[in-house]
């Protein structure tokens, strides 16, 4: 059996007192597609920054591969709500930054960016600013700046929620497109039940403040998935469960 | 001529860390309109300069006006005519006391620049720094300079030093609270991203802090530069050998009124010049930043 690539063992996380994380526990295998949702406020960005290693859990561990990477963020690759692309650097250039910190040349890491342009959507966009992109090139252009730094496990915190519907559903299509191409590991917070059946393999419904994981579903639909799959019977039905976990919670 | 400085400091500010969204970061980002053909750039720049070059000329009309209906002595008010007849004759000695009143301002603010930035880039990376300087930093806007000055002259003599000292004590502050607040306004998750991606807090003041930091830098170097001529003017009036300053002291003693006022106009444009020469440099330094 292969050992998971990303495990979460009993995260534990309060602020001033007031506890928010309650014994988090989670497996993700060597190229799925989690998806993680939860009640507003319940604490997902929280466990997002103890996983990618922006903040320290009281008690509980993370490990990758199994070795215990708890506190650190070398085996992660976090895409946050705001695609925080900076006025002041090049779209190409901001697709570098991760790389750069790295202590990648400049010119070496633009030669890694460079060739994931075209599958981006952003080719000839490399030289503009920021503010010249559509709000569904910018996320994408944030995304590539995730993806380039070849991390272990992709984590992305509602990458899609400040969009617009229809140029969702399109990040949406996209998405799951290019997930079919690339073995990326990828755990994905969002509280858009839609968007969690059309691109996760496994959903993990987090419980209220203190929040855990109260429940995971396995969505059984074919891959690669396009929009017809929205009308499928096995896409209503996955959808309908998911409600109903995040009703009792 | 200390007050308006203490007033217009933005010193109440808050200097913690701010969780304004990431709306301050994108105020760059549109596309920009100052690319436009030259003729229009040329027509908006005239179209903000023609109202108060009206009221301007209302002004000296109307003093003129009075100088003349009135018949005040040249001395007590010198009509505006006068001002600019004797001021050309005398363009010769007013350059020669411009040019000492210009290398004052420039060594004095680029030391204020040196200073400014090295106690902000200091708050920025040291908590306990900033309790302890940002008080510091307000009680030393609250020296009467107009006290401080003459004292100075008898500790550093006529020569530059304690007119740079004037300068740099005038011009330091708004310029270190400016960038402190520009550091400081740096989204969290910014912040977060770079920290994520493993970056160093040299990193990430280098990537994220100094360049969001760069929009009120920019104004700050405006608040800034206008006091230092000034300033200048006013340590020079204090005591100096050459220089705008004394020439308007040495002017008044001699009943010289139109003279005066010349000087004040020099002192003025060459104020409004600089000020415009900030814009020029930030289109130089942050491209990326246009202003709505």
């Amino acid at each position: 059996m292969v050992p998971p690539r990303l495990t979460l063992d009993g995260l534990t996380k309060a602020y001033g007192g007031l506890p928010v994380l309650d014994g988090v526990r989670l497996t993700v295998a060597p190229g799925e597609f989690v998806a993680v949702v939860g009640p507003s406020g319940c604490g997902k960005s929280t466990l997002f920054d103890v996983v990618a290693g922006l903040e320290r859990p009281d008690a509980g561990r993370v490990l990758v591969d199994g070795v215990e990477v708890t506190g650190r963020t070398e085996p992660f690759a976090y895409m946050p709500q705001q695609d925080l692309l900076f006025p002041w650097r090049t779209v190409l250039d901001n697709t570098t930054l991760g790389l750069e910190v790295a202590g990648v040349r400049r010119r070496a890491a633009r030669d890694r960016a460079r060739p994931l342009f075209a599958e981006f959507g952003l080719s000839g966009f490399e030289g503009v600013r920021p503010g010249e992109l559509s709000g569904g090139m910018r996320q994408r252009a944030a995304l590539l700046r995730t993806v380039v730094q070849d991390r272990a496990v992709l984590l992305l915190d509602e990458p899609f929620g400040a969009l617009d519907a229809l140029t969702r559903t399109d990040m949406q299509v996209w998405l799951s497109a290019m997930r079919a191409r690339h073995a990326w590991t990828v755990v994905l917070v969002t509280h858009d039940v839609r968007e969690a059946v059309f691109l996760a393999d496994r959903i993990a419904v987090l419980g209220p403040r203190p929040t855990s994981v109260i429940q995971e579903l396995h969505v059984q639909l074919p891959r690669p998935r396009g929009l017809s799959v929205l009308t499928d019977a096995e896409f209503a039905a996955a959808e309908a469960r998911l409600l109903a976990a995040l009703q009792r919670s | 001529m200390t007050e308006p400085r203490i007033a217009e400091a933005p010193a109440a500010a808050p200097l913690q860390e701010s969780h304004l969204p990431a709306t301050t970061l994108h105020e760059g980002s549109f596309p920009a309109t100052t690319g436009r053909a030259a003729g229009a750039g040329f027509r908006r720049a005239l179209a903000a300069a023609a109202p108060p070059l009206v009221l301007v000329a209302a002004a000296l009309a109307g003093w003129q006006w009075f100088v003349v209906a009135t018949g005040v002595r040249p001395q007590v008010l010198p009509s505006p005519l006068r001002v600019a007849e004797q001021g050309w004759a005398a363009r010769e000695q007013i350059w020669a006391n411009t040019v000492p009143t210009l290398q004052v301002t420039a060594v004095g603010f680029g030391v204020s620049l040196l200073i400014g930035w090295a106690i902000a880039i200091a708050v920025d990376f040291s908590p306990w720094l900033r309790r302890a300087l940002t008080p510091l930093l307000v009680a030393s806007q609250t020296l009467p300079i107009i006290a401080i000055a003459p004292l100075l002259i008898i500790w550093f003599g006529f020569g530059l030093l304690p007119k740079v000292v004037v300068i740099a004590l005038v011009t330091f502050f708004p310029i270190a609270v400016g960038l402190i607040e520009g550091f400081a306004s740096t989204p969290r998750a910014a912040t977060n991203l770079l920290r994520s991606m493993g970056a160093s807090r040299w990193q990430r003041f280098r990537l994220v802090r100094l360049p969001q930091a760069m929009p009120s830098f920019f104004t700050a170097l405006r608040i800034g530069i206008t006091y230092a001529v000034t300033g200048a003017i006013f340590a020079e009036y204090v005591g100096a050998t050459a220089g705008l300053g004394i020439y308007m002291s040495l002017s008044k003693n001699s009943f010289r009124t139109d003279l005066v006022l010349a000087a004040v106009i020099v002192t003025a444009v060459l104020s409004v010049s600089l000020f415009a020469l900030t814009y020029l440099v930030q289109r130089l330094v942050v491209p990326w930043y246009r202003r709505g």
